[in-house]
């Protein structure tokens, strides 16, 4: 590592903890913020990032497909189908539109035909990375416009690959540079395009069947060894792997690791792969951003301020305009569609690939693809911005007329988290499901995983402690936390950093001991259940019946030394809390015991006053 | 009195609270007992004036709408009912001037209703008095003789009985003759 790394390292990671903080305090997001620390660290205000920042945006591009996978972990397949219909329609259309609209005034200032072809193809394609952070951010993902907005997300992504495939086709003077085809230099662009075009199918084949067969298999293996930082190893090597081989054929990794990620959806490693992949994705992304703020020419500006800002209002008011009237034709409801067009109503980090690539194909000329790259970061720099307005000038009058959406925020979290899914765990899971109630499973035990996966449940693997793992088992909208595992100190780990994070989250902890017991009612703990107490019970109680109890009676001593129990612990709890004489106190109670039992006799023992129970069937010893 | 019944041919004894100490009564396995049998004998202490609280627990759940009453409700149409109680007060006790002030048929009426309401006949009760007053060995066995003779009795259909319904207890029917059941 050389002195020039740790300082680069150093520039960026200051600017970001200076001022997405402060972004966010001012209410205007993290993704606004990046991107004022990339400008100011930038070359045209501090110069603290010359132009290496090129280097660092495509580094950082694979916070971008790291979303992807994350984004596509949150998808089950059946979910992606339902919203088949959104992404080929929304998608389509906008996309088609808004090539056509901006194509058409590209035409309009006297660009050749082609050239406004291009031109409209790039600019319609938005920014998924600034949409879904934001979206993600107000936590707007799950309503009407966050998935529309995702759905047409998807499709510009799967609408880069033709449009490298077209770009080449309108160059002004025939396709000459050597290149040709793909600018990615890619291993198959030799090849004729029918050959090309089955070895991607192959390829996202492969990626289904591998995702499907091979990932649980060695992701079990390596969850076998417990060494998280393994886990965490791989989940990195199945992004970047599954991103160099679409790079491989041409196509967008963004695209693959998506793909990738809802095969993985249905998976047990679902919520770990999250938590593992997303502090990494967090941090590329907001190197990404930085990198957009930093490229932004603010010389171009200066000398143009009209002309720059003017066509950054054409694209902004062109797009919104045409995403209101897709949003109007597939009927959303005018609030979600002014959330969905505001929020897409800008350029997207493909324009910069793509119009590098059209410069490079001499599709355009330099003098227009300058301009248009500093167009395209300064409207992805509004788009919070943007959002913002919309937010807080344009929904509020829609405040009362639609109340509904809401709720479906939590449609897939489960009411109940059950960490620790074994001898203990697996009881109350079966309990809790045979009445109808969702449980998000948390376990260690891969082969514990499968088995319960087989029957149905829905079981992750991941350490319950992580406050990650928490976050992405949807703890914000749990009810309960029943903490079942069997090691005590672990139990109280996760324990304390349950509380610590969620303080309204009850908690019901299986104890091993009473001693364990106190140690969890200490960390806050609502309800404790010593591991062993009620089968020493019920066997006491079967006891009493061979002895020629009646069952009843059987039953009736059992539940007073249950409840007897029960009030004692919370009383030699507050003892043991004090710490004072706490060994004498212990003995006091268990005398209070006997005369507990005693009473039980006297209460119960007296069988002729109960008809039913003389006429006990066994013989009765007194 | 349970005892001396209780492995008597063609009599099968249901002990409610050793069957279910939770009170977590099986109600498709106590339907399909009533399905299986002619006579139900309610068989209990008279505690408060009334039964134990599980027999009330099942009747409130094992006559169940659909099942023992209502349109649907017609599985126990034509079976016999007997309530067979114990008590610790006399029968003297148990009358307009006596100290309980009604009589053991009046305290009844809710369970001669509830038959009378899922269809069945509700025969008049057997009791046995005087536990309290005479805890001696010999009133229990003479009234488990007695309560034994008229499961028999009823088991048997002895066609002599088909009166009952004029008696105020089956007890009286022993006194000139003799009496059946089961659950």
């Amino acid at each position: 590592m050389n002195e020039g790394f740790f300082f680069q390292a150093f520039v960026y990671l200051t600017a970001a903890v200076v001022s997405v903080p402060l972004a966010k305090r001012l209410g205007l997001g993290s993704v606004l913020g990046y991107l004022i620390a990339g400008a100011v660290i930038g070359p045209f205000v501090l110069g603290l990032v010359g132009e290496e920042g090129q280097d660092v945006m495509h580094f950082a591009e694979f916070g971008v497909v790291m979303m992807l996978f994350l984004v596509g972990l949150e998808l089950r397949p059946s979910l992606l189908w339902r919203l088949r219909g959104s992404i080929m329609g929304m998608g389509g259309l906008q996309v088609g539109l808004s090539t056509l609209a901006l194509g058409g005034v590209a035409l309009g200032v006297g660009l050749d035909w082609r050239a406004a072809l291009a031109v409209g193809l790039t600019l319609a394609l938005s920014s998924t990375a600034i949409v879904l952070q934001s979206l993600n951010e107000k936590g707007l993902m799950k309503t009407e416009a966050g998935a529309s907005c995702f759905a047409v997300l998807l499709f510009q992504d799967i609408a880069v690959i033709p449009m490298l495939a077209v770009l080449p086709l309108l160059a002004v003077a025939a396709a000459t540079t050597g290149d040709g085809g793909h600018g990615h230099g890619s291993l198959i662009s030799a090849l004729p395009g029918w050959q090309q075009a089955l070895i991607v199918m192959a390829l996202i084949g492969a990626i289904i069947g591998a995702g499907k067969l091979l990932v649980r298999p060695i992701f079990r293996f390596i969850a076998e060894t417990r060494l998280r930082e393994v886990f965490t190893a791989a989940a990195l090597l199945l992004v970047i792997g599954i991103a160099l081989a679409m790079q491989q054929v041409g196509l967008s990794p963004a695209l693959g690791t998506f793909v990738a990620g809802v095969v993985l959806a249905e998976s047990e490693y679902r919520h770990e792969l999250e938590s593992d992949i997303e502090p990494f994705k967090g941090l590329l992304l907001g190197l990404f951003f930085i990198a957009v703020g930093a490229s932004i020419d603010f010389h171009l500006l200066q000398e143009q301020p009209a002309l720059i800002l003017g066509l950054v209002g054409i694209l902004a008011l062109v797009k919104l305009l045409v995403l209101l009237a897709v949003g109007k034709i597939f009927k959303m409801p005018i609030s979600q569609n002014f959330m969905f067009s505001f929020a897409l109503a800008q350029g997207g980090e493909f324009a910069f690939v793509l119009f590098s690539f059209a410069a490079s194909n001499n599709v355009l000329g330099p003098d227009i693809v300058q301009p248009l790259v500093v167009v395209v970061a300064l409207s992805m720099a509004l788009t919070p911005l943007i959002m913002i307005v919309n937010e807080k000038l344009i929904q509020p009058r829609f405040a009362t007329s639609e109340p509904e959406r809401e709720a479906d925020a939590i449609d897939e979290e489960n009411a109940v988290i059950i960490a620790g899914f074994g001898r203990f765990g697996h009881v109350v899971g079966r309990l809790l499901k045979a009445n109808g109630v969702g449980t998000t499973v948390l376990d260690l035990d891969p082969e514990q995983i499968d088995t319960l996966r087989r029957f149905g449940l829905k079981v992750f693997y991941g350490d319950a402690g992580r406050p990650d793992l928490l976050h992405a088992a949807g703890a914000e909208n749990a009810r309960l936390l029943l903490l079942a595992i069997d090691d005590p100190e672990r139990a109280n780990q996760i324990a304390q950093e349950v509380r610590h994070h969620y303080p309204n989250l009850r908690i019901l902890a299986r104890a091993q001991s009473l001693q364990h017991s106190y140690e969890l009612l200490h960390i806050g703990v609502d309800e404790v259940f010593r591991e062993t107490f009620d089968s020493a019970l019920d066997m006491g109680a079967e006891a009493l019946k061979a002895l020629g109890f009646r069952a009843y009676q059987a039953q009736r001593a059992a539940s007073t030394f249950k409840r007897h129990e029960r009030q004692s612990l919370r009383e030699l709890y507050q003892l043991w809390e004090t710490r004072s004489d706490y060994m004498e106190q212990a003995r006091e109670r268990s005398s209070e015991l006997e005369r507990l039992m005693n009473t039980d006799e006297r209460d119960f023992g007296d069988s002729t006053d109960h008809s039913w129970e003389a006429a006990s069937p066994v013989e009765k010893e007194e | 009195m349970l005892e001396s019944v209780r492995h008597l041919e063609g009599v099968r004894v249901n002990d409610l609270y050793e069957e279910y100490p939770d009170f977590n009564i099986d109600i498709r396995r106590e339907q399909a007992l009533l399905l299986e049998h002619e006579i139900i004998v309610w068989q209990h202490p008279l505690y408060w004036y009334s039964s134990p609280a599980l027999l009330k627990e099942w009747q409130d759940l094992v006559l169940e709408h659909g099942f023992a009453y209502g349109h649907e409700g017609t599985a126990l149409k034509g079976k016999q009912v007997l309530s067979a109680l114990t008590s610790g007060g006399s029968r003297e006790a148990y009358s307009g001037e006596g100290y309980n002030r009604f009589t053991i048929r009046q305290f009844l009426a809710p369970f001669e209703q509830t038959a009378r309401l899922c269809g069945m006949e509700y025969l008049p009760p057997y009791v046995a008095h005087g536990m309290h007053l005479h805890p001696d060995e010999g009133v229990m066995e003479a009234c488990g003789a007695e309560y034994r003779t008229l499961l028999e009795a009823l088991r048997d259909n002895r066609s002599n009985w088909r009166d009952l319904g004029s008696q105020s207890y089956l007890n009286d029917l022993l006194d000139p003759s003799r009496g059946e059941s089961s659950t």
